[in-house]
């Protein structure tokens, strides 16, 4: 187990030593203009260079790359281009929004796919089941700023409009400022990322509860004369839940990084609303900072998912 | 699979217990290609989905009829008729069917013509992925070794990358085109058809018929792709039809956070992101690009859905018969 998780993490650090290579190597070999864009348009060739001698933009670029890994191995990721904030605190700024958002996403579908996927593959073919899928369907088709958009104008403005001013537009309200706003500011985006998510997590455990359901164990439980909402609950979907897990990590790590479209939507101002504003002003050290970060997300995820799969499952700790 | 009882197939003369090869009922070898194809066909949901698919086509082929008929060009802005005396977009009436947007065009011939994008997107960038996907996969699995482990290691970075941020921060880089969009599309999500063939290629290696090929004294990059390729073709074109979707709400995603198509060439994912702004006063901004890609998006994975249990019928069925 403990060389399983080694060999593990040391393919994870090879991963993430090669992005930060093809990031910076992305960003920096293109043609960019920031200390131009800084120094004003009336700028004099000289400040311009001293400008850039002072973003270190003048070194060669495997010099500011080894610059900023050995910064970025004592966590310090450099200072944002406009005003001169480290990237970790603009990061830590952004991260709680994210986590904030995600978590209470991930709340709401894990609970609605897995709930659906059971009552689906208990009776399938039902109208149920059918149903459920046209649920499910519909929302894996939709893109997550639709629905926000839908949801705003239905539960905020049109709710609005007949005086009962319930939810906000947008924004966001940390949890320090009471817990009523935060839910407030929160429930419509928990909403648009969980309905889309949730679809997958439906035909995901659908699928493997279906063929859990016809294993032996499942019939011997049955046959010892155990209700069937104990066979279901406690010998089914226990092991149907496997896979389920697996994919949960791998979301969760992969929205961490920035749930780009609904934090944009509803202007809530985390990482991926961050990344996309950096983006857009050309600022190189937020951009790399917050792509580091989303991949080593899930690369830990990664990691943690097959340790979680061994421990369930020892036969993978074979391979 | 019940024998085809079509009289018409049968001929009455013969004994259809004895019958000679090439006479009576109508047993043929069927390929499993012929096979899923024709389960396919049974599949009402799926033959539907595939009649939205052709009737969005149609309407991306006659875009120029639609600006025609309507007599409105895609980028022409109206700035008598279409927008109303406080500047804002005018309701869906006798002129404007879908109403227009914020710089008084047509809603109706931008959606048109923003199907063009939305379908060569999907198509194209699927393509891609799939043909680099098949390639790496087949390399990686058949030829094993040290080049497996490279390629495996190039897949494991392709998927532990912020896939829409990085693609946002390429597209700000070399500036946003079709070329610059489907490529970072495909280059993104090769990495899990890879995955997917190589598993299969690696079963299929050490398979008799390989060996066959090989003691014929075929070479490895015939045996990989004239023996190997045709056995794992249909799980590749399975999770093909599932892929679509996924890119036509990509591409339309990128063009959401204003990093698609330039302006003001007319795209679903751009017009939605434009209307954001007017989404409490002018509902059919939002409403009528965002059904048009919703009904796209829907009918592609009903039709996937149809595709994956043509072939096959055991697999986690989703919308009944």
């Amino acid at each position: 187990m403990v060389r399983f998780l080694l060999r593990r993490v040391l393919q994870g650090v090879v991963v993430l030593w090669l992005i930060t290579m093809a990031v910076f190597a992305l960003f920096y070999i293109a043609p960019n203009d920031v200390a131009r864009t800084l120094a004003g348009r009336q700028a004099s060739p000289e400040t311009i260079a001293l400008i850039s001698h002072r973003l270190g933009l003048d070194q060669p670029i495997w010099k500011q790359y080894l610059d900023f890994v050995w910064r970025a191995l004592h966590g310090d990721l450099g200072y944002d281009y406009y005003h001169q904030v480290p990237v970790t605190t603009i990061m830590g700024a952004a991260l709680p929004v994210t986590a904030s958002l995600v978590l209470g996403a991930a709340v709401i579908w894990v609970g609605l796919g897995v709930t659906n996927g059971v009552l689906s593959a208990v009776r399938p073919r039902s109208v149920t089941d059918r149903s459920l899928t046209v649920f499910s369907l519909f929302f894996y088709s939709m893109p997550s700023f639709l629905l926000g958009l839908v949801l705003l104008y239905f539960l905020y403005y049109q709710l609005t409009l007949h005086g009962l001013a319930v939810l906000p537009a947008g924004g966001y309200s940390p949890l320090a400022g009471g817990l009523g706003t935060w839910l407030q500011h929160l429930l419509l985006p928990w909403f648009t990322l969980a309905l889309v998510q949730a679809a997958t997590y439906t035909r995901l455990t659908r699928g493997s509860m279906l063929d859990v359901l016809g294993e032996d164990y499942v019939r011997t439980a049955r046959s010892k004369g155990i209700s069937e909402r104990r066979v279901v609950v406690r010998h089914a979907l226990r092991s149907a839940l496997t896979p389920v897990v697996t994919q949960f990590g791998i979301d969760v790590a992969g929205l961490l990084g920035g749930a780009i479209v609904t934090e944009q939507v509803f202007s809530l101002p985390g990482l991926g609303k961050t990344a996309v504003d950096a983006i857009n002003q050309q600022d190189l050290p937020v951009i790399i900072g917050i792509v580091l970060f989303a991949s080593t997300a899930v690369v830990v995820a990664n990691i943690a998912v097959d340790a979680v799969y061994a421990v369930l499952d020892p036969r993978v700790r074979l391979h | 699979m019940t024998i085809d009882q079509d009289p018409r197939t049968v001929p009455d003369d013969v004994e259809p217990t004895s019958s000679p090869p090439g006479t009576g009922r109508r047993i043929e070898g069927r390929s499993p290609w012929a096979l899923a194809w024709q389960r396919l066909r049974r599949d009402r949901v799926a033959m539907a989905s595939l009649g939205v698919i052709v009737l969005v086509v149609l309407v991306a082929v006659f875009a120029p009829v639609v600006a025609a008929v309507t007599g409105h060009p895609p980028n022409e802005q109206f700035r008598e008729t279409g927008l109303s005396p406080q500047g804002l977009p005018v309701a869906p009436n006798g002129e404007f069917w879908f109403g227009t947007d914020d710089l008084g065009r047509d809603v109706l011939v931008r959606i048109a013509y923003g199907a063009r994008v939305s379908l060569l997107v999907g198509v194209v960038a699927t393509a891609l992925t799939v043909a680099i996907g098949v390639v790496v996969g087949i390399v990686a699995g058949f030829v094993g070794g040290v080049v497996d482990t490279v390629l495996a290691r190039l897949v494991d970075i392709v998927l532990s990358m912020p896939f829409l941020l990085v693609a946002l921060a390429l597209v700000s880089i070399t500036g946003p085109s079709l070329t610059v969009t489907i490529v970072v599309i495909g280059f993104f999500s090769w990495a899990a058809v890879a995955r997917i063939v190589r598993g299969q290629v690696i079963s299929l290696r050490e398979r008799e018929f390989v060996e066959a090929a090989r003691s014929l004294g075929a070479s490895d990059r015939r045996i990989m792709f004239v023996d190997v390729l045709p056995n794992v073709l249909a799980p590749v074109i399975v999770y093909t039809s599932l892929l679509v979707p996924i890119v036509i709400l990509t591409e339309a995603s990128l063009s959401f956070l204003g990093l698609g198509l330039a302006p003001p060439t007319p795209d679903w994912g751009g017009m939605i992101n434009e209307a954001t702004n007017y989404y409490t006063t002018s509902w059919w901004f939002v409403f009528f690009p965002g059904l048009a890609l919703l009904v796209t998006t829907l009918a592609f994975n009903l039709f996937g859905d149809g595709v994956r249990d043509a072939f096959d019928p055991r697999s986690d069925r989703l919308i009944g018969h």
